[in-house]
C-alpha cells in the first residue's frame, strides 16, 4: 500500500509517548548501585571460595549478607530487564515480534529473580 | 530485525574504470558509489583519475574536475565550496564529511573512496533523500516561541546567555551526524537523531524562548530522545566540530531535572 501521508505527517506518528526518562533513570541508578553490589557479590565468591556447603549456608543465615544478596538479585534482574528491554526496542521492527519479546523479557527477569530470592531467603531462614 | 547485509538490488558490483587523464604525471585514484534509477540495474563503483596538478586541494575540487572532464553524469550536490552550507556532505574515505573541506591528501588512504550518506535512499549517485531529515527537523518547531507580547524592538538576551547558543547555532544540517548514527539507521523513523536533537536544544537553551516545557513534552519519549546510546560517531563525525552527543546528554539532564 502506497504511503500517502506528508513526511511530517510520518515524523509526527503517534506523538509523543511523554515516558522514557523513568527507564533511563533506572537504568542508571541501577548501574551505579551495581558497582558497590557486584563488587560486594564478588568479594563474597572470593571469600567462600573452597568452603564446604555448613558454611555457606552459614554465611547466608548473616542478615546482613543475605539483604545484600537480595540486592544484587533484585537490583541486578531489573538492570537486565531494562538493558534486554533496549536491545529488543533498537534491533526488532514487526511489532507484534517486540510486544512477544518484551512480554517475555519481562516474564523472564521477574521468575529468575522471584526465584533466585526465594532460594537465598530459604537458606538464610534455615530451609 | 536490522538489516546487516544490505537488500539484493542494493548490493554494490564492480562499475567502469575511466581513463587516466593524458599526459598527467601526478594522479590520485578516486572510487565513486554509482547508481541511476533510470536504468534498474545494482549500484556499482566506478574508478576515476583525477590530475592532482591540474585540480584544487579538496575532495569537491576533484568532484568537480571528474564531472568537468572525465564523466558528466557523475551526479552531486555543491553549493557554497566553504563548508557553509552543507550541501556536499558524503562518506569520503569512511567518514561522513562535507566534500569541499575535506583535503584530498587528508584521507587516510591512497586510494579515495566515496559514497552517499549511509543509510539513507538514494535518488542518484551521491545525493540522497533528506526529505524525512527536514521534516525531523520541522517537527521540533525551530523558531522562537513565546507566550508574553512582542516587545517594541527585540526580545532581550544576556551576554551570558547569549553564549549559550554558541557550538549550537553553527549547525549546519548537513546531516554528516545523523547518517552517521547506528541508532539513527536502525530506528530514523523514530529516532529523530543528533542533528535535529542539537536543534532541538539549541530552543530549549534559548533565553528567550517560553516553551521549555511544552518543547521537552514533545521530546519525552523512548524513540524521539532515548534510542541515543552515547555511541559519539556523531561528535567524531561533524565536519563544524560540534558535539551533538553534549546537545543531547543536556537534554537528558533536563528531562530527569524536570522531574527530581
Amino acid at each position: 500500500m502506497t504511503d500517502m501521508r506528508t513526511p511530517l505527517g510520518k515524523v509526527r506518528g503517534l506523538g509523543s509517548a511523554k515516558d522514557g526518562t523513568s527507564h533511563f533513570w533506572r537504568q542508571r541508578l541501577t548501574a551505579v548501585a551495581n558497582v558497590f553490589l557486584i563488587s560486594f557479590f564478588v568479594v563474597l565468591v572470593i571469600a567462600l571460595q573452597g568452603a564446604d556447603y555448613a558454611s555457606f549456608t552459614e554465611a547466608l543465615k548473616n542478615p546482613i549478607i543475605s539483604t545484600l544478596l537480595l540486592l544484587v538479585i533484585l537490583v541486578g534482574c531489573l538492570h537486565m530487564k531494562l538493558g534486554m528491554q533496549v536491545i529488543i526496542e533498537d534491533y526488532f521492527h514487526s511489532e507484534g515480534r517486540k510486544l512477544l519479546l518484551l512480554i517475555g523479557n519481562t516474564f523472564f527477569a521477574s521468575f529468575i529473580a522471584l526465584a533466585s530470592v526465594v532460594a537465598v531467603l530459604k537458606i538464610s531462614f534455615g530451609g | 530485525m536490522a538489516e546487516f547485509k544490505l537488500p539484493k538490488n542494493s548490493r554494490m558490483g564492480e562499475g567502469k574504470v575511466w581513463p587516466k587523464p593524458e599526459g598527467a604525471t601526478n594522479t590520485r585514484e578516486y572510487r565513486i558509489y554509482r547508481w541511476t534509477p533510470d536504468d534498474g540495474r545494482n549500484p556499482r563503483i566506478d574508478t576515476y583519475y583525477v590530475d592532482a596538478d591540474d585540480c584544487g586541494p579538496m575532495v569537491l575540487d576533484a568532484l568537480i574536475y571528474i564531472k568537468d572532464k572525465v564523466d558528466p553524469t557523475l551526479t552531486f550536490r555543491r553549493s557554497c565550496r566553504e563548508g557553509i552550507c552543507g550541501s556536499c556532505a558524503m562518506n569520503i574515505d569512511g567518514t561522513n564529511t562535507l566534500a569541499c573541506t575535506k583535503g584530498a591528501d587528508e584521507c587516510s588512504h591512497e586510494i579515495v573512496k566515496i559514497y552517499p550518506l549511509p543509510h539513507m535512499p538514494v535518488v542518484k549517485d551521491l545525493v540522497p533523500d533528506l526529505t524525512r531529515f527536514y521534516a525531523q527537523h520541522r517537527s521540533i518547531e525551530p523558531w522562537l516561541k513565546t507566550t508574553t507580547p512582542e516587545p517594541e524592538n527585540e526580545w532581550l538576551q544576556s551576554y551570558e546567555d547569549r553564549r549559550k547558543l554558541d557550538g549550537l547555532y553553527e549547525c549546519i544540517l548537513c546531516a554528516c551526524c545523523s547518517t552517521s548514527c547506528p541508532s539513527y539507521w536502525w530506528n530514523g523513523d523514530r529516532y529523530l537523531g543528533p542533528a535535529v536533537l542539537l536543534q532541538a536544544y539549541r530552543w530549549l537553551i534559548d533565553s528567550r524562548d517560553e516553551a521549555t516545557g511544552e518543547r521537552l513534552d514533545n521530546l519525552e519519549d523512548p524513540f524521539r530522545l532515548y534510542r541515543c546510546h552515547t555511541i559519539m560517531n556523531c561528535s567524531q563525525a561533524c565536519p563544524k566540530g560540534l558535539n551533538p552527543a553534549k546537545a543531547i546528554a543536556e537534554i537528558k539532564k533536563m528531562m530527569v531535572e524536570r522531574r527530581v
